[in-house]
């Protein structure tokens, strides 16, 4: 085996152990942890161009089109074409907007939506801060985004945007507490605040999942997900016929792309969330299928990883898509009622259902929050 | 009783999976994209197109100055002056139609007595300076000898319906 490296590559590695081992400990830290952020953010950023592409792919199937087809093999060179024309594009900054507020807007809606994957768990031991109250770091930053999106409306200093934006942040804090109450189920059964030790709770098959005992949290939170993204079917901050785009109505080439590249990463953060809270994050469906392991090149579908974590995340992006092909804009005041009249009674009551039946230990419920 | 109904129908988000399957259903159909440049649907000898004027097969131009299509022209598209020819037979000196008038009637084809004035099947042109969409006589001409074949053929089989 060490006859198949090549001899400079063995001496580069050892050159680079032995600056490595030689680096305080902090410093060695401080390195492991960048290039953990490093992987992360590249991750996501990539996932969040193809999911562009594929949202077209998936949103024209459904429409008996076909898609971006023209750039590269099967179009799947059109998140690089729209990056680049968007970078070459001229930023128009309005004459009667607060320019420091308009420039910083797009960024604080961005480093929230990348912020949150620090504590996100991708397998049992790739988490970039394994911190005790993860769960409230998640809420906490998923709430702050909503100030980018109130910012550029504010900053714009037009009509369109500022309602826009108030629409927005008026959606984002409504369904806010049902995602919360929602969550409240989830750590009840989880008994922890880490991420982590929520999906060890739900391993050991589909049976443990958190789906089944709390499936309606699962749909309040998923759809308030989706409406704290300001997706279809909750997109009414982008009303096309009355407030043009809504917040972002003045913003135009790179400011505009980080915008963009904000709201799809917060729908990948949504959908790895669910995946987490729900779905048994990073564990396998077929857990305990032992009989899988003697089958060559299957062994991988039982054993828990990054993969299916990824799939499920998948999952949930193209629920996304799905959603978008096949559900009309709600209007703002069903919005509202959805999310104030339906949805926190929902979480409220089906966490006294969760906590009487896991006390009595029945059914699906026993086990929960032990 | 059907109040429960609706409530339980409410519950389960009944109509909004319903809405799903049916999105789900057409995603595995195949698309109806027809790739344009690369493809293209079949087109009818009687397309309506870019304008031509017509020869007798001896090179004579058919055109005789009556000016019915300019009368019959719904848009006022067709500009006609006409002179005696040194062989004291009429015909035009001028034969203009801006293409940005023209509606694609085909009124001035229906009206012609010696079928002079054609609409080709000729749809993809483009202009690249002002001026260029009057299409002179000259021109005009030009096109029918280019396509005299495929003009004659749309003729032919579009004859026995005349």
């Amino acid at each position: 085996m060490a006859d198949l490296v090549p001899q400079f590559l063995v001496n580069w590695v050892d050159w680079g152990m032995g600056i490595f081992n030689s680096l305080p400990a902090w410093l060695q830290y401080l390195t492991i942890t960048t290039w953990k952020i490093l992987f992360v953010m590249i991750a996501v950023i990539l996932i969040v161009a193809f999911s562009t592409y594929f949202e077209r792919k998936v949103i024209g199937s459904m429409q008996a089109r076909v898609g971006p087809n023209r750039v590269g093999p099967l179009g799947l060179g059109q998140p690089f074409a729209d990056v680049i024309k968007l970078l070459i594009k001229e930023v128009v900054v309005p004459s009667q907007s607060s320019k420091f507020l308009f420039v910083i807007a797009p960024l604080l809606s961005l480093t929230p939506a990348l912020a949150a994957w620090a504590v996100i768990p991708l397998n049992d031991w790739y988490v970039i801060a394994d911190i005790n109250a993860g769960l409230l770091y998640v809420l906490a930053l998923t709430s702050v985004g909503v100030y980018g999106v109130i910012l550029a409306g504010w900053a714009t200093n037009s009509k369109y945007a500022l309602l826009g934006a108030m629409r927005s942040a008026a959606q984002i804090v409504a369904y806010e507490i049902a995602m919360g109450f929602a969550l409240v189920g989830v750590l009840m059964a989880g008994g922890s605040l880490n991420l982590g030790e929520i999906v060890m709770a739900q391993e050991g098959g589909v049976s443990h999942w958190f789906l089944i005992p709390l499936l309606p949290l699962f749909v309040v939170y998923w759809v308030s997900g989706v409406a704290e993204t300001n997706r279809a079917p909750f997109d009414v901050a982008e009303g096309e016929s009355e407030i043009v785009a809504g917040f972002h109505v003045e913003y135009s080439g790179v400011a505009f792309a980080v915008f963009f590249l904000a709201e799809y990463a917060n729908m990948v953060l949504i959908s790895t969330l669910t995946a987490i809270f729900f779905l048994g994050g990073w564990a396998s469906p077929f857990e305990g299928w032992t009989f899988l392991n003697d089958i060559p090149w299957l062994a991988w579908l039982t054993a828990g990883g990054l993969h299916w974590l990824f799939t499920k995340m998948c999952m949930f992006m193209y629920t996304f898509f799905w959603f978008r092909a096949t559900f009309p804009r709600y209007r703002y005041d069903q919005i509202m009622r959805l999310g104030w009249k339906i949805f926190i009674p929902v979480t409220i009551i089906w966490i006294g259902v969760e906590g009487v039946m896991a006390w009595f230990q029945v059914g699906p419920w026993s086990g929960l929050g032990a | 009783m059907s109040r429960l109904i609706s409530y339980i129908k409410t519950f389960t988000l009944w109509e909004l999976l319903k809405g799903l399957s049916v999105t789900q259903r057409q995603f595995f159909k195949k698309s109806l994209t027809l790739e344009y440049p690369d493809e293209k649907t079949p087109q009818s000898h009687r397309f309506r197109g870019l304008h031509a004027l017509r020869r007798y097969p001896n090179g004579e131009e058919r055109c005789i100055a009556c000016k019915l299509c300019e009368a019959v022209c719904p848009a006022l598209a067709i500009t006609i002056e006409s002179d005696a020819r040194d062989d004291g037979t009429r015909r035009t000196t001028r034969y203009d139609i801006d293409l940005f008038k023209c509606i694609y009637c085909g009124f001035c084809e229906e009206a012609c007595p010696v079928d002079a004035i054609v609409e080709t099947r000729i749809h993809e042109y483009h202009m690249e300076n002002a001026g260029e969409n009057i299409m002179t006589k000259d021109k005009l001409l030009a096109v029918g000898d280019k396509y005299d074949a495929m003009i004659s053929a749309d003729k032919a089989a579009d004859a026995k319906y005349r």
